[in-house]
């Protein structure tokens, strides 16, 4: 997928939002949803069980305007966190500009976290990226939970953040952390075009 | 009641950025297009970020595109006084009236609405009534619909039925170019970088940032050397390296935290500024207005498509200039030939040639509308008590066109000099600065538009007469059974009337009294001044001969004139026949122009008396009596003997 169009003067960011199952992917696009003006954004879409787990994807659109003369646009995915799903996550991850992966910050969830980052390294290199050079964000989720329940960022950073890439502490449910990750993986991926080389 | 428009409030004078681009554009289709683009519009922002402006301008554009429009501005104040005002007086159906025939309504601060069930039904009412008759309503608040408290449901879905356009806070490369253009309006100068470090502050609003320019203004003209940007982070109490801290929305957490996606938007818009390069940027930018404004733009999206930076800035300024000429063609056009200016050559810069041709093409089939004729100057028109209210009205026209008497009705029988009044009048008026005066025949005017429909030039026609200044039309009564052209008069009228541009007719008599008529006409011609020119009193015709007689330069005596005064005529006219035939006369038999010789032209010569079986009855037969004509007179008498025998038989 091409970031930028000139000829139709437009800038299109595909973002994913990556994570083990329930660490609160589709709670970060909730929030969003809830903060961005009407005029401004499309219809979420949001495939889930009854039990609100993600089935195939959630997407939410965000129309930004005109910036620069570019009618920018973000698209907003969350891939369903469960291991069975792993075709879906895949295919959701097709073209993706960038990739916030939100972690689980409970302790007893740290294997799962780890597990999926693996796995998003594999669909990357599936579809022949090198997560190295794809936009990342990391997002320690759940962190109004008590503290004995769970890591603090430092920890997770240690355990998880071995690229050193931006992270946050996050409450997704009551919006902590949710946009200045949003705002950094948006200045990563824009970043890249900057420097010229368009995204997968 | 209602607010006027203020005049700098206009779209020139609009600074415009990514965070306000939409509700211009939007804006200004809405008023090149009333009623048809987004109906309604609903505009809304934060204090300060210049609704009340694109309000203003909307109307304003609006009004310069079609000066006919009837435009309104108010506050939801404004409109709730009104209403109860007129409530109060038992007017409430004129107030609705009065609304519903606006073109273009503005109101702004509706968030007011707020618990005000009654108003909100009024102005659902309302609008639902502009837009069936396909009026524009535009509204600006300070939030958008669904977030004003209490609002009607129905209120809500009407208003988001059209077009809600948000206005955020401008950017840093608007807040720069709102500085420069608001020091330039106050002939300020600042170093370079001063006016770049007030725009570093993130200002909730563009008052508080015309405050801190206020400030700057004030400080730098009382203080030399001229500001520099150190200064500037003293007066303005921003702290080194952290412009944003001094913004009293920063110093909010609550405020900030409020609208996060406003904070997003705003750091994203920086990132994608540094990653788009700027001459793309700048293109892009470039191709944006001017899509906005309704031109084609592949001249400069073809730039987009380069690797390397090409000329960029000759490149704009290039297609700006052919923008700025087709404007100009098409303002021109769209006075002479209203549908020849929707042609889309006028809209595409890449199609100059071919633009300037068909306004040539334009300018060449359009002629101006019949002129007054200069045969009947004013000087030349005689005065007497006859005619002297009829004159004076003209005189007030001709001093105040537009203003005293509209439309003015000149009244009276064939000959009186109705005509010669009217051209008069006409050429009096195109003596004025930038005066088109349309001055003809009624049956003149029913012919052009015959001639109009046949070619399919209707409009071409319209605006013909639509640009002039004053109408004059002669003889309306022949309007009489002509439908069509009464329309397009009562249309002509109305317009003009609503200009303040001067109307005159000649009728044979009241308009009242004319048969074949619209109500609507009749009613309008009445509305005006209707003055009636008698039959020629003596002293105008003695003053009319003077002047007939000194154009033929021949010398009149007194007798003569006495003579042609006492002649019984029912019009100037009439009299200058009189005159021309005793002049022919003259000439014919070499004879001087005398009172006698008038007598035999006009009377007839008595014919010698005969001196056997016959004698004349010895009436003397008076100049001013009754006899007119030798024809009727009885000049040979039998004798009586003879009339006895023939009456006994």
């Amino acid at each position: 997928m091409s970031l930028v169009n000139f000829t139709a003067r437009e800038i299109t960011c595909k973002i994913v939002y990556y994570g083990p199952g329930r660490s609160g992917k589709t709670t970060n696009l909730h929030y969003i949803y809830g903060r961005v003006p009407e005029t401004r954004r499309g219809r979420m879409v949001s495939l889930a069980t009854q039990t609100d787990r993600t089935l195939f994807f959630d997407f939410l659109p965000i129309d930004l305007g005109q910036i620069s003369g570019f009618s920018t646009r973000f698209q907003l995915y969350t891939v369903p966190g469960q291991v069975y799903y792993n075709a879906t996550r895949r295919l959701v991850l097709q073209g993706a500009d960038g990739v916030v992966f939100v972690g689980d910050s409970q302790a007893r969830q740290l294997d799962e976290n780890i597990e999926s980052l693996q796995n998003l390294q594999s669909n990357l290199l599936e579809h022949g990226v090198d997560v190295r050079a794809m936009p990342l964000v990391m997002q320690y989720n759940k962190q109004d939970l008590p503290a004995e329940l769970i890591l603090t960022p430092p920890e997770l950073e240690d355990a998880l953040n071995f690229r050193g890439v931006p992270s946050f502490a996050a409450d997704a449910l009551h919006g902590t952390g949710v946009f200045e990750t949003l705002k950094a993986i948006s200045e990563l991926v824009l970043k890249k075009l900057a420097a010229g080389s368009p995204a997968v | 009641m209602t607010s006027t428009l203020h005049p700098r409030f206009t779209f020139e004078t609009f600074v415009v950025g990514a965070a306000n681009r939409l509700a211009v554009t939007a804006g200004r289709t809405v008023a090149e297009n009333p009623g048809s683009a987004y109906n309604p519009l609903f505009i809304y922002s934060g204090s300060g970020l210049g609704k009340t402006h694109v309000l203003m301008a909307i109307g304003h554009a609006a009004k310069a595109i079609a000066a006919q429009l009837h435009i309104e501005y108010l506050t939801l104040d404004e409109y709730v006084e009104a209403f109860h005002a007129a409530i109060a007086a038992g007017q409430g159906d004129a107030f609705r009236r009065r609304f519903q025939n606006v073109d273009v309504l503005l109101v702004d601060d509706v968030q007011f609405l707020t618990n005000r069930k009654e108003m909100q039904a009024e102005l659902l009412r309302l609008t639902e009534a502009l837009q069936q008759a396909g009026h524009q309503i535009v509204l600006a608040s300070d939030r958008p619909p669904a977030e004003i408290a209490d609002l009607d449901e129905r209120l809500i879905s009407r208003f988001s039925g059209g077009l809600v356009v948000d206005m955020g806070i401008p950017d840093y490369e608007t807040r720069v170019a709102i500085l420069r253009r608001k020091a330039e309006e106050r002939g300020s100068n600042f170093q370079p970088g001063v006016l770049e470090t007030v725009a570093k502050v993130e200002f909730p609003n563009v008052r508080e940032l015309m405050g801190a320019l206020n400030r700057l203004i004030a400080f730098q003209a009382v203080n030399e050397p001229p500001m520099n940007e150190e200064a500037v982070r003293k007066v303005l109490g921003i702290r080194s390296g952290d412009a944003a801290a001094a913004s009293p929305a920063a110093a909010s957490p609550a405020a900030a935290s409020a609208d996060e996606f406003s904070q997003f938007l705003t750091d994203v818009t920086a990132t994608v500024g540094k990653a788009v390069e700027a001459w793309r940027a700048r293109v892009a930018e470039a191709v944006l207005r001017w899509e906005g404004e309704g031109y084609r733009t592949g001249r400069l999206e073809q730039l987009l498509d380069h690797e390397t930076p090409p000329a960029v800035d000759e490149a704009i300024a290039a297609y700006v200039q052919d923008v700025e000429r087709l404007k100009a063609l098409e303002a021109e056009v769209a006075v002479l030939d209203p549908q020849a200016a929707g042609d889309k050559v006028f809209r595409d810069p890449g199609q100059l040639p071919a633009a300037e041709a068909a306004a040539a093409k334009v300018r060449d089939g359009a002629g101006p509308p019949p002129a007054p004729s200069a045969a009947f100057p004013l000087d030349g028109y005689c005065a007497g008590p006859s005619n002297e209210i009829a004159l004076k009205g003209a005189r007030d026209v001709i001093a105040k066109p537009g203003k005293k008497y509209n439309p003015l009705v000149i009244v009276g029988r064939s000959g009186l000099g109705k005509t010669h009044l009217l051209h008069a009048m006409g050429l009096e008026l195109a003596k004025k600065k930038h005066a088109v005066v349309a001055c003809l025949s009624t049956q003149q005017f029913v012919d052009e538009l015959i001639a109009a429909l046949d070619g399919n030039r209707v409009d071409w026609w319209r605006a013909r007469y639509r640009r002039a200044t004053a109408f004059l039309l002669d003889d309306i009564q022949l309007l009489a059974g002509k439908e069509r052209t009464q329309e397009e008069l009562f249309n002509l009228f109305n317009q003009f009337l609503d200009a303040d541009r001067q109307l005159v007719f000649t009728a044979p008599a009241h308009p009242n009294t004319l048969d074949g008529l619209e109500e609507r006409i009749v009613s309008r011609l009445e509305g005006g001044l209707v003055v009636e020119i008698q039959e020629p009193d003596k002293g105008l015709k003695r003053a009319a001969l003077e002047r007939l007689l000194k154009s033929q330069r021949v010398a009149a005596d007194a007798a003569l004139l006495d003579y042609l005064v006492d002649r019984p005529v029912e019009s100037v006219r009439n009299l200058g026949a009189l005159v021309q035939r005793v002049i022919e006369a003259a000439a014919a038999q070499d004879a001087p122009l005398t009172a006698g010789l008038a007598r035999d032209v006009l009377e007839g010569a008595p014919p010698p008396r005969r001196t056997l079986g016959t004698r004349t009855s010895g009436i003397v037969v008076s100049s001013a009596g009754g006899v007119r004509s030798r024809e009727k007179m009885v000049w040979d008498w039998p004798a009586a003997a003879d009339r006895v025998i023939e009456d006994m038989r």
